[in-house]
């Protein structure tokens, strides 16, 4: 029970309810969709990339809470950042959620922190990284929708 | 468990069931899953355990003693089977892996031999993806076009649309006996009927209605039908395609290799007679002595008593769901199997699906193989409690409990 208590933080809600960056983005110059074929969830990520900093970042979509606050929260870590540095967070985030017992550094994660219940939950673990398979199809200018699978 | 009801004793029927024992998450398991698959009776484990311990051998091959034993139990397993559909012969009844390669194999046999371009397959909108891709398949490969028979609000097929649908085009009708992901129970004997008013062969999915529904080919008339032994409480990789005799006969092999030929030459070879000529190969002969076990375990407890206790858990359920707010069932036919399909106002399925597992409630989410269907209610997904004869009204009493669980988490 506590682990449900630790996956559905408060704020991990809230980002679900009110999730930020939750539009199309007019002058994205990269997008990409993600879909998870098991369960449906679908999104698309949308960069705004001047030099090597992505200066602006949204997303739309459906999905279940865990996948909708991994993308707002994704969103928010992100912008402003340099393409080196959101790699640098991604790792950080996949550490956090695959490697439960890994050192993590999580100043570097902000609100990521809140997925970390997670890892409890082997089968949603999908849902949490979906949007960061996004993020890297639009950063390599793939076309086609990634998947979970 | 007080679930004594009628001639049907619930707290009995569990003892048969090993699986059904388990704690998951500290909680006593609760299986809501029986639509994916069924759990197995003793008496189908130990007819596999026995099988390989005093049975295994290769069928209709030796002149030993144990071949002659697996090959009687082999064809036992067929004649439960022709048995309990109501089939008028043993050699209509072809074993497969399951529901997805027997209809795989109509239309890869069946339908090359008499589906061309411009040709019309009638499906319908509540169909599984494996009623789905084999036809598209086939239409991508003969130029054969798929029609399908819209539903309404409730789930149900519109007839009229159907019988607007069948043409002179028409060269085969397949569809759900009980739709997977509705519950859905549809009205096949009518189905049939008008296809065959107008000399067209149908095919009739029965990977749920078989384990929910009294079946009996002969009275429905329906040329093919087929389903899977895992929901059936048979083993997995085990199925049965049933088929009428002169179709079979005049159908094409699907598969070639042993078992399946009379005689070969590099030059030619003449094809085994019905049905060893669906069955290539060395088949899954253990999966049939199951198969022909889980048969005679749910034809012992009635299939009419089976069908009437799960409708009292159907209504029971229906009512106990309804009486929650924030939840929309998907799939409210007004004839139908149980299954709860449902969606919520602020919990995504797959949200529900993790809570009602800590409490040891094991249910489906996701689009059950089954996104057309999805599309037509505009939703990605729901979340499904499939009820089974060995289900009880304390686990929907549970259930409700789980759901209210993930009303209270979400509105936080
Ligand atoms: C209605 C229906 N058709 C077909 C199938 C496919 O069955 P299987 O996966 O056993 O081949 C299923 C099961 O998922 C089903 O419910």
């Amino acid at each position: 029970m506590s682990n449900l208590n630790e996956l559905y933080q408060e704020i991990l809600l809230e980002h679900n309810n009110k999730p930020r960056n939750f539009r199309k983005l007019e002058d994205a110059n990269r997008q990409a969709d993600g879909y998870n074929p098991l369960c449906g969830d679908r999104i698309t990520l949308y960069l705004k990339v001047e030099e090597d900093v992505i200066t602006d970042v949204a997303f739309q979509g459906v999905g279940c809470a865990i996948s909708r606050a991994s993308a707002s929260m994704l969103t928010q870590s992100v912008k402003g950042q340099t393409l080196d540095k959101a790699e640098e967070i991604f790792d950080g985030f996949h550490t956090m959620i695959t490697e439960p017992e890994a050192e993590v550094d999580y100043d570097a994660l902000g609100d990521l922190e809140m997925l970390s219940g997670v890892s409890a939950f082997p089968t949603r673990i999908k849902c949490a990284i979906l949007a960061w398979h996004t993020l890297h199809a639009a950063l390599a200018g793939q076309g086609d929708a990634v998947t979970t699978e | 468990m007080s679930t004594a009801s009628g001639s049907f004793d619930v707290a009995r029927i569990r003892e048969d069931f090993p699986i059904l024992k388990q704690r998951i998450n500290d909680k006593p398991l609760v299986y809501l899953d029986n639509a994916a698959t069924g759990q197995k009776p003793q008496a189908v484990i130990d007819a596999l355990v026995n099988y390989y311990t005093c049975e295994n051998s290769n069928v209709h091959r030796g002149v030993h003693t144990l071949s002659q034993r697996a090959t009687d139990a082999y064809e036992g397993a067929r004649s439960k089977v022709r048995q309990f559909l109501n089939a008028a012969d043993d050699r209509e009844i072809i074993f497969v892996r399951g529901t997805t390669e027997a209809i795989n194999l109509v239309a890869q046999t069946y339908g090359r031999e008499n589906i061309g371009p411009g040709d019309e397959i009638i499906i319908s909108a509540m169909e599984h993806h494996s009623n789905i891709v084999p036809w598209q398949i086939l239409g991508q490969e003969t130029g054969a076009i798929l029609k399908v028979v819209p539903i309404n609000d409730d789930g149900e097929l519109l007839l009229d649309e159907y019988e607007k649908l069948l043409s002179p085009r028409t060269k085969l009708v397949s569809i759900v006996h009980q739709s997977n992901a509705l519950g859905t129970i549809n009205p096949v004997e009518q189905i049939v009927e008008l296809a065959h008013r107008r000399g067209v062969p149908v095919l009739l999915d029965g990977a749920q209605s078989v384990a929910h529904v009294p079946v009996d080919v002969s009275r429905v008339d329906c040329d093919f039908y087929v389903f899977s032994g895992h929901k059936l409480y048979g083993p997995t990789g085990i199925g049965v395609l049933y088929g009428k005799a002169e179709l079979l006969e005049a159908m094409p092999p699907y598969q070639g290799g042993g078992e399946m030929i009379r005689s070969v030459t590099f030059e030619k070879t003449l094809y085994n007679t019905i049905p060893n000529k669906f069955e290539a190969g060395t088949q899954n002969i253990a999966g049939s002595v199951g198969l022909g076990a889980a048969i005679d375990y749910v034809a012992n407890l009635g299939m009419d008593n089976i069908a009437a206790y799960e409708q009292e858990l159907l209504t029971y359920g229906t009512r106990r769901l309804a009486e929650i707010g924030p939840l929309r069932l998907i799939g409210t036919a007004r004839h139908k199997g149980s299954v709860l399909s449902f969606v919520m106002e602020n919990a995504h399925p797959h949200d529900v699906g993790t809570i009602l597992d800590a409490e040891g409630i094991a249910v489906r989410t996701g689009h059950h193989c089954a996104q057309p269907l999805m599309d037509r209610f505009e939703v990605s997904a729901t979340v499904r409690a499939s009820l089974a004869f060995y289900n009880t009204k304390e686990e929907i009493d549970a259930l409700v409990h789980g759901i209210d669980r993930v009303i209270e988490i979400f509105s936080r």
